[in-house]
């Protein structure tokens, strides 16, 4: 079945194939195994408590899903904007945005307290929630992308492909603008209550969902002993630059806004000096990490026969890993400031009032935050294999654009 | 139509995945076919608040509907509350109705292949409120009320 | 739900409008004797007549001091542990004003918020909000989400971490749900004084005054009416139905 299925330009490597799938399996029985654990002796096993109630999963599960919404912008590109570049590319850039979107879920879901009560979650909604908001759009994004992915592949719906298309793009917007605002809505946290939040999360979705599909591309033509075209590279590379050069700019203005109003002095303090491990994660993660060396990687000059050192996988790879810090600062770093309710008093109290909480996750947070990442690419690997997801440019054309542009 | 086939089975897989934690059982007695009936303990009281084959049936739906009333709308009677049920069914041996496997309600839940999530939060042993001593004399005052004084 | 079960349902209905009747002419005063402002008969659900509310006067609670904490814990079935992962329904804050160093001590409990936050947040609707202003998670609903103790501004809920056992029948509560003060909803209903504010009374202290904030005659709308009091993070307008006296 496999063999007969194996379209790929290069081999078929299936022991590699099964090798990967068995990675990507473990990984995911990693999770099961701390999601039966915890369903039976409760969270008590994981670093989390009643000051930092959200932790690592949650950081691994918003990254996902907001990527997800990213991945999805290289279709947007190719069949809202008429790139034929990106067309070509939009079959994986779907498939990736389902499979994402899937790992963010399921640990979301695994890390619930009741997760036998899933199908209350889905059922049950109350209107006022964005929470609930969240978990429509998520449907809905798997039914919209998963029709556009087979207007995409089928040749007698391609016409389809267009407005399917188009739904997408706004779909992944507004999906990407509730997440954010899973956060901007809560007013009582110094870290969190500001409009900015939402379109903060919409940049950062492109960086981190092209990244992304930058890494699993770079993968993907490795594999298959195939070289990207230069021409396409440099799009893709520079359409990164512009997404992750926009995200420091939001970061930016986020921290620089808050300066303004007094009484986020404190937050910003907290964040950006004396934090501890989350001023840290701050700098060296988000800002360095995740943005200042990969522009400096993305924009250094080479000469023509370094080519081979493209930082098509470095650059994206360091994004992803610093925008995992990015979304430990947010989720993590907002919920360890001590909550105000007085303000200009010293407060003080059995729990934990006043006090920077601290947060040591465990491994089974681990084993469920990496089991999503796991569940992406698991996806990925399978899908990838039995569809046909290598972007088919056409180079010919490819290389007469290259000598006119 | 293979390449749709394919596309249903990928899609599965993901269910699959997503569905893992979904999983229910549904009860059945027909399903236990065969197997002995449990063996109750009977209640205190002369007897239950309705029908026992009434009740084999639909208690489910009395507490369920019952504990939206008591909880959302603040609503306290007691013929069909969970309370009362504990306080005439909790077994002589154990003083609970679900901590061991002859108590009433694991006896039959068992029996049926059921498994509610109540005891997870519900005490299954009777409080020192009684339920019935408030209410009974109020529906029927001269009837003595055995149940629950412990 | 069958229509033979429907109308079983409405017979109970009547049947128990009916004997509520006469069970008010049985007991008589008997029954009536106590609170009767706040009482009212089982079937008779809380209504939005009625808004529970109560008033602490920092002025009088004890520095260290923690009868309300202690009883709480008792009426709830709490361990009373106060490690990370512990459920603190109730809690005493000491705070000191920086400027002027004057130090007090309150005690802190879910504030039952009008525009609740937590409710607002919740995406099952498992948080809610009963018609006479007591906020309480419907446990048959939560998943456990823990988002409404994000979006609480009063740190005022908890996450049961590990499985319970010998729960108080009155007060159900378990593992990978959250939970917080109810004003002991249990003893409201029967038409007592929620827990900390018997103890505190008990003690001599009388810090708290709990009451129906929508009759003006009720001894916590008469001291509300007569002194100053304010909202914990007034800024934030959730109009909490626990207001606060000398901070
Ligand atoms: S204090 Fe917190 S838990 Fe209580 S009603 Fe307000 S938001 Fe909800
Ligand atoms: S933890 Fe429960 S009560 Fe809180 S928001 Fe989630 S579902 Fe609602």
């Amino acid at each position: 079945m496999a063999q007969q299925l194996c379209i790929n330009q290069g081999e078929c490597r299936t022991g590699q194939f099964f090798a990967l799938l068995a990675l990507g399996g473990l990984v995911v029985l990693g999770a099961l195994f701390a999601f039966f654990t915890l369903e039976h002796h409760g969270h008590i096993l994981t670093g989390m408590n009643n000051q930092i109630v959200w932790g690592l999963p949650h950081v691994f599960a918003v990254f996902l899903i907001v990527a997800a919404s990213g991945a999805l912008n290289v279709a947007s590109i190719g069949s809202v904007f008429g790139k034929q570049v990106y067309k070509s590319r939009a079959p994986l850039s779907g498939m990736l945005a389902l499979a994402l979107l899937a790992g963010g879920l399921a640990v979301l879901v695994l890390d619930l307290g009741r997760p036998d009560r899933l199908v209350v979650a889905m059922t049950q909604y109350n209107f006022k929630s964005i929470f609930a908001w969240n978990m429509i759009f998520y449907n809905g994004f798997f039914a919209i992308v998963g029709l556009y992915l087979i207007t995409l592949m089928d040749r007698k719906l391609k016409a389809w492909s267009k407005p399917v298309g188009y739904m997408a793009f706004f779909w992944r917007l507004s999906l990407t603008t509730a997440t954010g605002s899973i956060f901007g809505f809560l007013v009582a946290r110094a870290g969190y209550n500001s409009a900015l939040m939402a379109p903060m999360f919409v940049i950062m979705s492109f960086a981190y969902g092209l990244a992304i599909f930058m890494v699993v591309q770079s993968s993907m033509y490795r594999w298959n002993g195939l070289r990207l075209d230069e021409g396409v590279r440099r799009r893709m590379k520079n359409l990164l630059a512009v997404f992750v050069g926009a995200s420091l700019y939001f970061t930016i203005v986020f921290h620089l806004t808050n300066l303004y109003f007094a009484k986020q002095w404190e937050f910003e303090r907290f964040i950006l000096l004396d934090g501890g491990i989350y001023t840290k994660v701050f700098w060296v993660g988000q800002v360095v990490i995740g943005g200042i060396v990969p522009l400096i990687l993305l924009f250094m000059p080479r000469s023509k026969d370094a080519q081979s050192m493209c930082f098509c996988f470095l650059a994206p790879f360091l994004v992803i890993l610093g925008g995992v810090a990015q979304m430990y600062v947010t989720i993590v770093g907002g919920q360890a400031f001590p909550l105000v309710m007085f303000p200009g008093h010293e407060v003080q109290s059995s729990f934990y009032d006043g006090v920077v909480n601290a947060y040591h996750p465990g491994i089974y947070e681990w084993l469920l935050g990496l089991g999503g990442v796991g569940v992406t690419f698991t996806l990925t690997v399978v899908a990838v294999r039995v569809f046909k997801f290598m972007p088919q440019d056409d180079f010919q054309t490819l290389q007469a654009r290259r000598s006119t542009d | 139509m293979a390449r749709l086939a394919s596309y249903l089975r990928a899609g599965l897989r993901l269910a699959v995945l997503l569905g893992v934690t979904a999983l229910m059982a549904a009860p059945s007695f027909e399903a236990a076919a065969g197997v002995e009936l449990p063996k109750l303990e009977k209640g205190k009281g002369e007897k239950c608040v309705e029908d026992t084959a009434f009740m084999r049936r639909n208690h489910m739906e009395l507490l369920k509907h019952h504990r939206n009333e008591t909880l959302r709308q603040g609503i306290r009677t007691t013929k069909h509350s969970l309370k009362a049920c504990v306080e005439c069914h909790a077994s002589g041996k154990t003083g609970s109705v679900a901590s061991s496997k002859e108590d009433f309600c694991v006896a039959c839940h068992s029996y049926a292949g059921a498994k509610p999530d109540c005891w997870d939060c519900h005490a299954t042993k009777p409080g020192k409120h009684s339920v019935r001593q408030a209410a009974q004399p109020a529906v029927s005052p001269l009837m003595p009320s055995s149940g629950g004084r412990q | 739900m069958s229509d033979s079960m429907n109308s079983k349902l409405e017979d109970r209905r009547h049947f128990l409008k009916t004997s509520a009747v006469v069970a008010g002419v049985t007991l008589g005063p008997g029954v009536l004797f106590f609170g009767v402002a706040q009482s009212r008969a089982p079937e008779e659900g809380a209504s939005s007549n009625q808004r529970w509310g109560m008033l602490i006067d920092t002025t009088k609670c004890g520095d260290g001091c923690s009868d309300c904490v202690t009883a709480c814990n008792t009426e709830n079935g709490l361990t009373g542990h106060t490690g990370p992962q512990d459920s603190q329904w109730i809690r005493k804050v000491d705070i000191k004003d920086l400027r002027t160093g004057y130090v007090q001590s309150l005690p802190m409990l879910c504030q039952h918020c009008e525009n609740a936050p937590c409710v607002d947040v919740c995406p099952t609707g498992a948080s809610m909000k009963r018609a006479d202003g007591i906020v309480l998670v419907d446990r048959h609903s939560c998943i456990g989400c823990r988002y409404c103790m994000m979006a609480c501004p009063y740190k005022a809920r908890s996450f049961v971490h590990e499985p319970l056992t010998d729960q108080n029948p009155e007060v159900p509560r378990g593992k990978g749900c959250v939970e917080s003060c109810t004003f002991c909803v249990q003893r409201v209903d029967r038409g007592d004084k929620p827990a900390c504010v018997e103890a505190c009374d008990t003690k001599g202290h009388k810090a708290m005054l709990f009451g129906d904030l929508k009759d003006p005659e009720s001894e916590v709308s008469k001291a509300l009416k007569s002194s100053d009091s304010v909202e914990v993070r007034a800024d934030l307008a959730l109009h909490t139905g626990v207001r606060y006296q000398g901070i």
